[in-house]
């Protein structure tokens, strides 16, 4: 059994005419131990999924029209508030974008530490597990830190805290939300370095959103593209970003700027990501995608299985697929 | 003749300040910067935040005021001009800045955001006069003209930007300082952007100063390459040079760090340990001393100055060799 298992998830906002699903039919499924990276650009419904995964996307205004979150078996969706409450820090755990926004500006960090230690493992809610914690996630000197203030940190530091404090409820799965994108490009490498070490130290399964296609190949075992509230291509990491198969997919990887590469022109996505609520009809990429065809604007394609493992949103896939113009560095 | 020469530029911010006394300490955000800017060139400013790339870009238009060193622009010290003589110059210097939500007003619409600097310039005679060029600029962005009287908020982040561009461009200037221009944007909408600066340079020979903090896209925009750490230059050169070879142990880390999308390359990281030091108070020798993987005892002390290299590629280090 499969630690989350997301099955045909939908989450609305608004009612009524004006409802708008910001998720449309997720499907996904993390083992133990595994990293999955979850890749979309802004309104691609990728923020909204991770957060359904502990039910933390308020309702109302969001509703959950369908579908199911397990987690060790257990539907999410249908938990009292009891049990979400253990689920949320605990089994799962959440790292966020601004670390200087989720750290609370009036306590010292070390208190904030203990807290979410007080809840989950009372037994050593203790100055000496906060040290073992900091030490952890490898903040130099941690016992002269505890008193500080979020302020006194610098932000590569505070989302260390950040990642601490996720981590001392021993959580199954840690679920990081661009957790590096406030970040310096030297701090961020410093970050997705602890990032993999901790998850083989601590064998935790780790969901990682992101916008940039260079993490996903740093520390994914599988990545999964989102456009527009649905998964559009799934699979491997490294046979997504080497073969990729849906034309979103394709663009993406070669509208990003390749320090080894030498390109005159960058290839642009034309067009903008549509917005929530107005996603054009039959693909949603179509009025964006360079091999569109009279059909796509039509008929919805559906997320199908092409192979052992990889699922593709474009009935046109496989007679789009040249060999050797598939990626820029092929 | 250059279009851009900035010669031991410095500015200084007061800190902490006494109600009577004398000014304690400065953030030396800029430190003695020089580098030229060829007319119709783009020359790239990369670093990490606090370095002073922002302060630099802007003291070099005189958005800030220097506290020491001579900005020659188009061979004329503007470092020295103010009112209306500097506005008048301003006209060949624009800007165009990160945050396309906070940069433009939004209670104007495009056409009087655009307007506005032809009215200030004298660049329009009349009303459709000035409606004509409006449209011919939105154009050229890639808009269309009945956008004119729409107001900021209609638009994308990637629009915004578009608008930012046409103001900047309205007025025809030689030499555009671009603040992060992309950074704020969706990834498919970043290459519309920088496509789009490119094809403007190529239309109106516009010289662009890129301020950016992404290694990738710098790369690919800049002829030339500026890597300021700690409010100064410590390595700069032609762009391909400097990332295929980079003197300064600064530039390599910088390099290493930036994640490449091939889960099979090769490319082994530097991590740098901590974090920028405060340029209040600078570390003594070479300011990049106590994060440095490979410095020596007299990087402690002495201050490593810019040596060159290789034609054109300089690096202040004292260990980085030819």
């Amino acid at each position: 059994m499969p630690l989350l298992e997301i099955k045909n998830l939908q989450v609305e906002f608004g009612s009524g005419a004006s409802a708008a699903r910001a998720v449309d039919g997720v499907s996904l499924s993390l083992e133990a131990g595994k990293t999955l990276c979850l890749v979309g650009e802004s309104g691609s419904g990728k923020s909204v999924t991770a957060l359904s995964i502990a039910k933390l996307v308020p309702s109302p205004p969001a509703r959950y029209v369908g579908g199911e979150i397990l987690i060790e078996g257990r539907d999410v969706l249908k938990m009292s508030s009891r049990e979400l409450r253990d689920i949320r820090g605990g089994l799962v755990s959440y790292v966020f974008q601004e670390p200087g926004a989720s750290l609370n500006p009036v306590f010292r960090i070390g208190a904030q530490i203990k807290e979410s230690l007080k809840y989950h493992r009372p037994a050593v809610a203790n100055d000496a597990e906060v040290i073992r914690l900091l030490k952890l996630v490898g903040i130099p000197a941690p016992e002269s830190r505890l008193r500080n203030y979020p302020h006194e940190l610098s932000g590569g530091m505070q989302q260390r805290v950040m990642i601490a404090m996720a981590l001392a409820s021993q959580p199954k799965l840690l679920v990081a939300d661009e957790p590096t994108t406030a970040l310096d490009v030297t701090i961020q490498a410093q970050i997705i370095e602890l990032l993999g070490d901790l998850r083989k130290q601590l064998g935790m399964a780790v969901l990682l959103i992101t916008h940039n296609l260079g993490i996903v190949s740093d520390l994914a075992d599988d990545v999964a593209v989102m456009y527009a509230g649905q998964i559009v291509e799934h699979g491997p990491v490294r046979e997504v970003l080497q073969r990729p198969l849906h034309p979103y997919t394709q663009a993406l990887i070669q509208s990003v700027p390749d320090l080894e590469a030498e390109v005159e022109r960058l290839t642009a996505i034309p067009g903008t990501v549509p917005l929530l609520g107005s996603f054009p009809s039959g693909c949603r990429f179509h009025p964006r995608c360079p091999k569109a065809q009279a059909s796509c604007s039509k008929q919805a394609p559906e997320l199908a299985s092409v192979k052992a493992g990889r699922r593709v949103r474009c009935p046109l896939w496989d007679s789009l697929l040249e060999p050797q113009t598939v990626s820029h560095r092929a | 003749m250059n279009l851009l020469e900035i010669q031991d530029l410095k500015v200084h911010f007061p800190v902490a300040q006494r109600l009577f006394g004398r000014t304690k300490e400065f953030v030396r955000a800029v430190d003695g910067v020089s580098f030229t800017i060829a007319p119709g060139e783009t020359v790239g400013l990369v670093g990490e935040s606090g370095c002073g790339k922002t302060t630099l870009g802007r003291a070099a238009i005189k958005l800030v005021e220097p506290t020491s060193g001579r900005i020659m622009f188009e061979g004329e010290d503007i470092a020295a001009l103010n009112g209306k003589e500097l506005r008048a110059r301003r006209r060949r210097f624009q800007m165009i800045f990160q945050d396309p939500f906070g940069s433009l007003d939004p209670r104007r619409t495009v056409s009087e955001i655009i307007g506005e600097a032809l009215e200030i310039h004298g660049l329009a005679p009349d009303a459709s006069a000035r409606r004509h060029r409006i449209d011919a600029l939105l154009k050229d962005v890639g808009l269309d003209p009945s956008h004119a009287s729409r107001l900021p908020h209609e638009f994308s982040g990637g629009q915004r930007q578009r608008i930012g561009i046409a103001r900047a461009v309205a007025v025809e200037p030689k030499l555009i300082v671009c603040d992060e221009p992309v950074s704020a944007l969706d990834v498919s909408v970043q290459a519309q952007i920088i496509n789009l600066l490119q094809d403007l340079q190529s239309m109106h020979g516009i010289a662009y100063l890129f301020v950016a903090h992404d290694l990738a896209v710098v790369k690919h925009i800049s002829r030339r390459i500026l890597v300021m750490y700690l409010g100064r230059i410590v390595e700069s050169g032609e762009a391909k040079e400097v990332c295929r070879a980079p003197k300064h142990p600064y530039t390599q880390a910088l390099l290493s760090a930036v994640p490449v999308v091939d889960p099979d390359s090769k490319r082994q990281r530097i991590l740098l340990a901590g974090d920028v030091p405060s340029p209040i108070h600078p570390p003594g020798g070479c300011p990049f001393h106590p994060r440095c993987p490979v410095a020596e005892a007299r990087c402690k002390t002495e201050v490593p100055p810019l040596r060159e290299l290789g034609s054109g590629h300089w690096a202040a280090c004292h260990l980085a060799t030819c």
